[in-house]
């Protein structure tokens, strides 16, 4: 039986090298008289290989498949997907439109946002002061809450008509719920939680990266030959666009046909708010992370307390949710939030994979720990081989000591 | 659930390289790769087993659906381990290369093969890729609704399911008509140790295995030419700089961790 | 190695090490500190069918034997020397019930004990007779259709958590040591209570108790096999379940030496780590070495007994012997890789020394185990 390749090794130019064999998460490339051969069985077609290929020796076939809903000729344009929940923008809006403008200024267009809700037209003003070239709203009493089914039909039809050749969104639970649905029905690439954009010079490609096995490796995508390029944007990443009141821009109001969304198959019952006293972690400039050797739910006190000097938000890697010292909502890592904080000052947190995953884009990363072999320490900034019982009330009493003073000068 | 609806219930599942296993040299600072093992996509199990809770409480069937190399057979076999009654393999070299959007329209179309379905249940993501867009991508596939991180089950009637979804906030709490796709979190449950006696039975279970020829789908859907966006290039995150020691007596300590922080925030 | 096993076995295996790690592994530095019972953890061995490995399949087992039980009591010590003797102490009571039980008996009591829904326990040990079984002063005393029973046993593991119990009273103390015979104690009987609970220095997550019988009535059924019976009995089950202590040993060696291993390739001094040095590298060979033989004794032996050889004694107390010596001198050896953390209870390390520490005693010092070995040595010997 004939097997369909897809990838081929060259064998005039492999050098047998062995750097694909490494590049092969799957294990499917092994080295048989100094050249490559791929195991057919295994091969994902993930192209991993031919990137690491220094020699061009691997060949992949690729012919274009189906095409976009919007032609290749006809997008132009960056959109955004702004986010708000009961009416009021949230900041990853922010954040795309900065980088959207980055984007649509060298690629020498404008910037679109749309914005669905009940009651939002001062928040698409403020879209404007904030970088976008024209917004586009569409007010229901439906749109109030995020919903799947409705939003996803309505943001389709609006780029069937304006054909935008970029759409960004969050990496948010909206985000990740809602742009897949559209990209799918665009006929469209979808990149998810992207830490990186920019257009390359020479194809006018938008360049997607992100990270990918639990941040090991990082990679960069494309979408060559379909409308628009999407990508979901993780939050925290890009800095916020400032407000500049005196910006102009167009606010158009389009009117949705009902009829599109008005029988629900899914119903929007009720939203129930955990309310918590401490700050949201993804939303944190500061967090500060209780770990295994705080020791005890007791003990989380003095991380607390640190948190409270300091207006942080508290993290805690798994193994702490898991005894039951906090709850999920605090839990940093693969299974629990990714944060991007300025400052991550973990405590008595060994730093397992999963939670450096998790952690360890923040800016500044400072770990206090008492075992100096371990890993947290490989991701830190700063390094404090110690005694966290020790170290954390003494940070915590100068921290206060150095607010009253302050204060009182 | 009415009298005369079964509930049939299919889980999908992912095979995938074991990301926690995943070691860097520290050499060459390069992916450690050789030896990694391939196993369920965590967030698969809370799936797994949320199907078969739900087979045990009101009665049907769960079928399991992956797609992949001939040895992604493995993960089906773990799910019926664990209750699941079927498992359906797509393996077919064409369909290689898929992403996410040739992924979600291959499997939709597998399930199509799947008479009367009413729920679908798949992990929130899966481990390797991060994307979370697969599941969504086969509800409109299918045109069904979708709920994404459902924490909750809380009823099941009348072809309705009520179900928590967790948001940044808190939840929501939803009520979607069957048929329906729910995408899980961890919270939703404890996803059990398979059995002696279900690990007996997923050994001599018989996997079916589909390939393109067997489903009603379009070449150029399919695999590498299906999939509109490509890696272009991977490389490894760049590696911090090693960090700065603080250290001396505990009050000098403080010191300088409080004038870092001032100066850093 | 390759121990060709089979794929029940590696199914048995696997299952088990997968517990370990993702459910014992977890708690048992807690369960450790706090000297708390496992009972979710024996609640998931029930509903992996674990229990049943080496029973019949008649009784709801699997038909393995010796060999299986070896295999899962090895896979679970590695994550926890004392979570598993919970597992395995309950195999060590009801075996007196699958060797000497009558088919009424069996049929009453096993499918229970298979499915896990069950812990058993064995109580031969008093205060003053330990090693010396004849020394027994509980007594049985028949009456009608019942026996009573009065005394006490102490260090019984499984005390007051098991549900089904086998204890060693004599019926008649003029006879001595053939003078004891063996019942079936249910939890719950009148005149059986539990006195004094333990605080051990290792496997500190299972329960060791005192068992107190006062006037106690049991039915006359519940005697195993005969009068006279109790001391044999105690023999032939040792003979049994020795492999088990073994492998218990042999789990708290190999699950001390993987994490060594491991920390060697870490640890760095000198600017090298330390799995570099000779010295090092010296004591790993060693340890893995010994392990492995302590590995193919226990294994040849519970086959054998598995295959229903004669004469299976000596290589059973050998295999207790020599894989709980090994069990000691390699967690030892491991702190002191380990250094100074090793010394720590931050770090996993020394609880293994802790664990290993009674595999040495119990089921029999290794002094009695010696004995044992060398009377049989010296019988053959006188034969030839």
């Amino acid at each position: 039986m004939k097997v369909l390749k897809k990838i081929t090794i060259l064998k005039d130019k492999c050098v047998g090298c062995g750097l694909c064999v490494n590049s092969c998460a799957f294990n499917a490339i092994s080295m048989k008289s100094s050249k490559a051969v791929i195991d057919y069985d295994k091969c994902t077609l993930c192209t991993a290989c031919v990137d690491a290929c220094k020699f061009n020796a691997i060949e992949i076939e690729k012919k274009a498949g189906f095409s976009s809903a919007i032609g290749l000729n006809e997008a132009e344009g960056v959109w955004v997907v702004a986010e708000q929940k009961s009416n009021k923008l949230q900041p990853v809006s922010f954040e795309l439109l900065y980088k959207a403008r980055q984007l649509a200024d060298e690629l020498g267009t404008k910037v679109t946002a749309v914005l669905l809700g009940s009651n939002v037209k001062d928040e698409a003003q403020c879209l404007i002061w904030r970088g976008a070239d024209q917004v586009i709203i569409v007010e229901n009493a439906e749109f109030t809450h995020y919903q799947s089914e409705p939003y996803s039909v309505v943001i389709e039809e609006l780029a069937k008509k304006y054909k935008p050749e970029i759409i960004l969104a969050g990496a948010t639970t909206i985000g990740r719920s809602l742009i897949p649905r559209l990209a799918i029905k665009l006929n469209t690439g979808l990149t998810a939680d992207c830490t990186g954009l920019e257009i390359d010079k020479k194809s006018g490609l938008l360049l997607q990266t992100r990270p990918a096995f639990g941040g090991n490796i990082m990679a960069t995508i494309i979408c060559k030959n379909h409308r628009p390029q999407m990508a979901t944007v993780r939050h925290k990443v890009f800095q916020e666009a400032g407000e500049d009141h005196t910006k102009k821009g167009v606010i158009i109001e389009e009117n949705i046909d009902t009829a599109l969304f008005n029988s629900p198959r899914s119903i929007l019952k009720d939203i129930v708010e955990e309310i918590e006293e401490t700050i949201n972690i993804t939303e944190a400039d500061i967090i500060v992370a209780g770990g295994r050797g705080v020791g005890s739910e007791e003990n989380f006190k003095i991380i607390e307390e640190l948190a409270k000097v300091l207006n942080a938000a508290i993290g805690a890697s798994r193994s702490v949710v898991d005894e039951g010292w906090i709850p999920y909502s605090h839990q940093v890592g693969q299974t629990g939030r990714t944060v991007c904080p300025k400052i991550y000052i973990a405590c008595g947190i060994s730093g397992q994979i999963q939670h450096l995953v998790g952690m360890q884009s923040s800016k500044v990363i400072i770990a206090i720990n008492k075992d100096p072999h371990a890993p947290i320490f490989n991701v830190a900034n700063y390094r404090v081989v110690g005694d966290l019982f020790q170290v954390i009330p003494a940070l915590t009493k100068k921290l206060k000591n150095s607010q009253t003073t302050t204060y009182s000068s | 659930m009415e009298d005369k609806k079964i509930l049939n219930i299919i889980v999908c599942v992912k095979q995938v390289p074991d990301t926690t296993d995943v070691k860097i040299d520290p050499e060459t600072n390069t992916l450690i790769r050789e030896g990694v093992e391939s196993i369920m996509n965590p967030f698969d199990r809370y799936a797994v087993e949320e199907g078969v809770r739900l087979k045990e409480k009101y009665g049907g069937r769960v079928t399991v659906l992956s797609m992949g190399p001939p040895q992604a057979e493995n993960v089906l076999r773990e799910a019926i381990s664990m209750g699941a009654d079927e498992g359906i393999l797509l393996s077919d070299r064409a369909f290689a290369g898929s992403d996410t959007w040739a992924t979600s329209y291959t499997i939709a179309k597998a399930i199509e093969t799947i008479k009367g379905y009413n729920l679908i249940i798949c992990g929130k993501q899966a481990a390797d890729g991060d994307t979370a867009q697969v599941g969504p991508g086969i509800s409109i596939h299918l045109d069904i609704p979708q709920v994404t991180y459902v924490k909750k089950i809380s009823a099941l009637e009348n072809n309705k399911i009520t179900v928590e979804r967790l948001i940044e906030e808190g939840y929501e709490v939803i009520e979607v008509s069957l048929p329906c796709l729910l995408t899980v979190v961890k919270e939703i449950n404890e996803p059990r140790i398979p059995s002696l006696r279900g690990m007996m039975k997923a050994k001599k279970a018989e996997i079916k295995v589909l390939t393109a020829n067997e489903l009603d789908v379009k070449p150029e859907y399919l695999g590498l030419d299906g999939s509109p966006t490509q890696v272009m290039k991977i490389f490894s995150p760049p590696q911090k700089e090693e960090g700065l020691i603080i250290e001396g007596e505990i009050p000098d300590i403080a010191e300088k961790l409080a004038q870092v922080i001032k100066e850093q925030n | 190695m390759d121990y060709l096993l089979t794929e029940e076995q590696i199914m048995m295996r696997d299952l088990s090490r997968k517990i370990a790690e993702e459910k014992i592994r977890p708690v048992a530095a807690e369960l450790d500190e706090k000297s708390e019972f496992p009972y979710e953890i024996m609640k998931t061995l029930a509903d992996s069918d674990l229990f049943g490995v080496y029973l019949p399949e008649e009784f709801g087992g699997f038909g393995g034997g010796v060999f299986e039980l070896c295999l899962v009591t090895e896979e679970l010590s590695k994550a926890c020397g004392g979570i598993s003797v919970c597992y395995a102490a309950s195999a060590l009571g009801t075996y007196p019930i699958l060797l000497f039980g009558n088919d009424e008996q069996k049929k009453r009591f096993l499918p229970d004990l298979a499915a896990g829904k069950k812990l058993a326990a064995f109580a031969v040990t008093e205060p003053g007779a330990g090693s010396d079984a004849s020394a027994i002063s509980a007594t049985a005393k028949k009456d009608g259709d019942h026996y009573i029973l009065n005394g006490t046993k102490h260090f019984i593991t499984n005390g007051e958590v098991a549900d089904v119990y086998v204890i060693i009273a004599m019926t008649n103390k003029a006879k001595g040591a053939r003078g004891a015979s063996a019942f079936i104690v249910e939890k719950g009987t009148e005149g059986f209570s539990f006195g004094k609970k333990e605080d051990k220095l290792g496997i500190r997550a299972s329960v060791t108790s005192e068992l107190i019988f006062n006037e106690c009535r049991v039915p006359a059924e519940n005697l195993l096999n005969r009068e006279g019976m109790g001391f044999i009995i105690t023999m032939k089950t040792f003979d049994v379940s020795r492999p088990g202590v073994a492998a218990q040993a042999l789990g708290i060696a190999q699950g001390a030496l993987d994490l060594t291993v491991n920390y060697a390739c870490e640890r760095k001094q000198f600017g090298k780590f330390i799995g570099g040095f000779q010295g090092i590298q010296f004591m790993l060979a060693d340890m893995t070495t010994q392990i492995e033989a302590a590995r193919a004794l226990i294994y040849s032996t519970a086959r054998m007994i598995d295959a229903g050889k004669a004469n299976t004694s000596r290589p059973s107390a050998m295999s207790k012997m020599y894989a709980s010596d090994v069990a000691m001198k390699v967690t030892i050896d491991c702190i002191q890789i380990y250094g100074g953390y090793g010394y720590m209870k931050d770090y996993p390390i020394e609880k293994y020394m802790r664990d290993a520490k009674i595999t040495q005693i119990y089921e029999g010092t290794n002094q009695i185990q010696r004995n044992i070995i060398a009377s049989s040595l010296i019988k053959e010997s006188r034969k030839k």
